[in-house]
């Protein structure tokens, strides 16, 4: 057959490796497949990705830190253990950002998996197990923190408000704080069946009070006794201390440095572990 | 036991059943399934059709019975089982953010398929879904029938030799039904071992070789197309439209005529080997419809003669 005898000048036929081979690799590396996934859908909207991590700093460093400092340091030079009002706002900054990101992040788009557009379906008919979508996920969120993080770092230093050479360490930090919000908030929305305005709800009543009295804008001790517990149940006011910490060498007892470190890791621990559970319950049903 | 399942089966499940607290889905069904046949679960919404499709998929938990696919149980051999399968659900779950190829592209990665591979594969994907001139397009652009093909392209990334399909054509016209239907047909062609379920008779018709027809989660008679019209049916029907208030009234003097009588609320059904011959006995006894029609026996008079109800409501 003449056929034959050019089939060794053209490409062979494509062939797909055996489901075993398919089995084994999902096993192995099915949460960054589809955190690659993930990672692909940012990648539509990278120009707005980016245009957010570096307007976002801008603007707040800005006006906060530029035309409040002003006053602020003018009127009380000593408020804040010596340092510029800058320096001292900044890891708070840095940490809210990630928070408002990861609650947008693990909110709507959890829905989406879920119900909207069930994008949650396709993967789960394929080898992925259930788990690996959401370890997934949390990786390309994760990632997406970081760079917008340390571009955030990058403005804050070159603002000269990161006068440690440790300060860089709160990037991973501000991470963790993001995740240790935004993981148990993944399990919520995976628990809601229908989406009658909670999410809007969460940033209004959850992320707002945050925001305004985790030791945001001025020192958690400042606040009166009965409002200073919304800042110890806050990620966003440890992992705020821990970038003070690291940013400009704030001083505060080693317990409380564990403390904080322990208490966001726990609380993204938790959300994790019940997210992981709530998916699984409700794709495998 | 499924040792003793025969090697020729892709597909086995015996006595499955799923309940959903004191809801049982599926109901104690049975079937095998040879490599290379095309299989179908025929039966209204709500028959447990698309519970046994998930059980099958290995995303849903059975609540007793054995179930073996390529010889695997799918709730120990999760990702084995689900590796084998191509799986086309009721609903579209596309990403609606990504462009039609990386639909492609991306889902080949959930079986660790390499980018060398699935670059030239997406595309002779596209050409058979004929969505080619799409590929940049996003999904969101595409309307039903291209959606559905590129859902069952999507599909076939992994090629495998079983696929599942939960009533592939529902909501599509007429003309991209047909499409769907030829480009299935050509996958059982080449030997795809084809799982479908469907509430139209003439989808179960044209596709399968064997079904099964189901209702409340029950088995009610299984084999080919024409062995079920055959065994469950006469070979013609005689359909006579009397307006809807005299239909029942009117049955009462056509007894006799033919093997069976089936009056329904808008219209009164003769089973019958000679449809013409039926119609003339209905006139000589002065009964003059206000349209008749001949035709032959379907899986809808199979599914109205085993249940009493019509497949769609």
């Amino acid at each position: 057959m003449p056929a034959q005898q050019t089939r060794t000048t053209t490409a062979p036929p494509l062939r797909a490796h055996p489901p075993r081979v398919s089995a084994e690799r999902a096993r192995r590396f099915g949460s960054w497949y589809y955190a690659e996934h993930a990672l692909k859908v940012m990648n539509g909207y990278r120009w707005t990705l980016i245009a957010y991590s570096v307007g976002n700093p801008v603007m707040y460093l800005f006006a906060m830190g530029v035309g409040l400092a002003t006053l602020v340091d003018r009127n009380s030079p000593d408020a804040f253990g010596g340092v510029s009002y800058l320096a001292f706002i900044a890891p708070a900054l840095l940490s809210s950002a990630t928070i408002m990101t990861a609650a947008t992040e693990f909110t709507f788009p959890v829905m989406d998996g879920f119900k909207w557009r069930r994008v949650y379906y396709g993967p789960h008919a394929s080898p992925l197990a259930v788990h690996q979508i959401v370890n997934g996920y949390i990786i390309a969120i994760t990632l997406r923190l970081l760079l917008m993080t340390a571009i955030y770092f990058g403005i804050v230093a070159a603002f000269g408000a990161s006068p440690s050479p440790w300060g860089w360490v709160a990037v991973p930090v501000a991470v963790l704080c993001g995740l240790s919000f935004g993981l148990p908030l993944m399990a919520y929305a995976a628990s809601i069946k229908e989406e009658k305005g909670q999410f809007a709800l969460v940033m209004r009543f959850v992320v707002t009070p945050l925001f305004l009295f985790s030791g945001t804008f001025f020192p958690l001790d400042t606040l009166p006794i009965g409002l200073q517990w919304i800042g110890w149940i806050s990620p966003l006011w440890h992992g705020t201390e821990l970038g003070r910490l690291l940013t400009y060498g704030y001083q505060e007892p080693v317990w409380l440095v564990v403390i904080h470190v322990v208490y966001l890791i726990v609380l993204a621990i938790l959300g994790w572990r019940m997210a992981r559970k709530i998916y699984e319950k409700r794709l495998g049903a | 036991m499924p040792n003793q399942t025969n090697d020729n089966y892709v597909i086995s499940a015996h006595n499955l059943t799923k309940k959903y607290g004191d809801f049982t889905a599926v109901n104690d069904i049975s079937f095998d399934v040879p490599a290379g046949e095309s299989f179908g679960l025929l039966g209204p919404n709500g028959a447990g059709k698309s519970t046994t499709m998930k059980m099958i998929g290995g995303v849903s938990q059975r609540t007793s019975g054995d179930l073996t696919i390529m010889g695997l149980d799918p709730e120990e051999h999760g990702p084995e089982v689900r590796a084998h399968l191509g799986v086309v659900p009721q609903q579209d779950n596309l990403d609606e953010e990504l462009k039609v190829r990386d639909n492609l592209l991306v889902y080949g990665r959930y079986f660790g398929l390499p980018m060398s591979y699935l670059k030239p594969k997406a595309d002779e994907l596209l050409e058979f879904a004929q969505l080619t001139d799409k590929a940049k397009s996003k999904v969101d652009s595409l309307s039903g029938g291209m959606k559905r093909r590129l859902t069952i392209a999507r599909s076939l990334i992994n090629e495998p030799k079983i696929l599942l399909l939960d009533e592939p054509t529902t909501g599509l016209d007429p003309q991209a039904r047909h499409i769907l239907w030829d480009r299935l047909f050509r996958l059982k062609e080449s030997g795809v071992t084809l799982i479908l379920t469907t509430h139209y008779m003439d989808e179960a018709e044209q596709l399968c070789d064997r079904l099964v027809v189901v209702d409340k989660g029950q088995i009610m008679a299984e084999g080919s197309p024409s062995t079920l019209i055959r065994e469950h049916s006469t070979r013609e029907v005689l359909e006579l439209r009397f307006g809807s208030e005299r239909n029942t009234t009117v049955a009462a003097d056509l007894q006799g005529i033919g093997e069976r009588l089936e009056p329904l609320p808008d219209r009164v059904l003769i089973y019958t080997h000679d449809g013409e011959a039926a119609l003339e006995q209905v006139t000589a006894r002065g009964l003059h419809p206000i349209t008749s029609l001949v035709r032959r026996s379907s899986l809808e008079d199979v599914f109205l003669r085993l249940t009493g109800r019509s497949l769609i409501d």
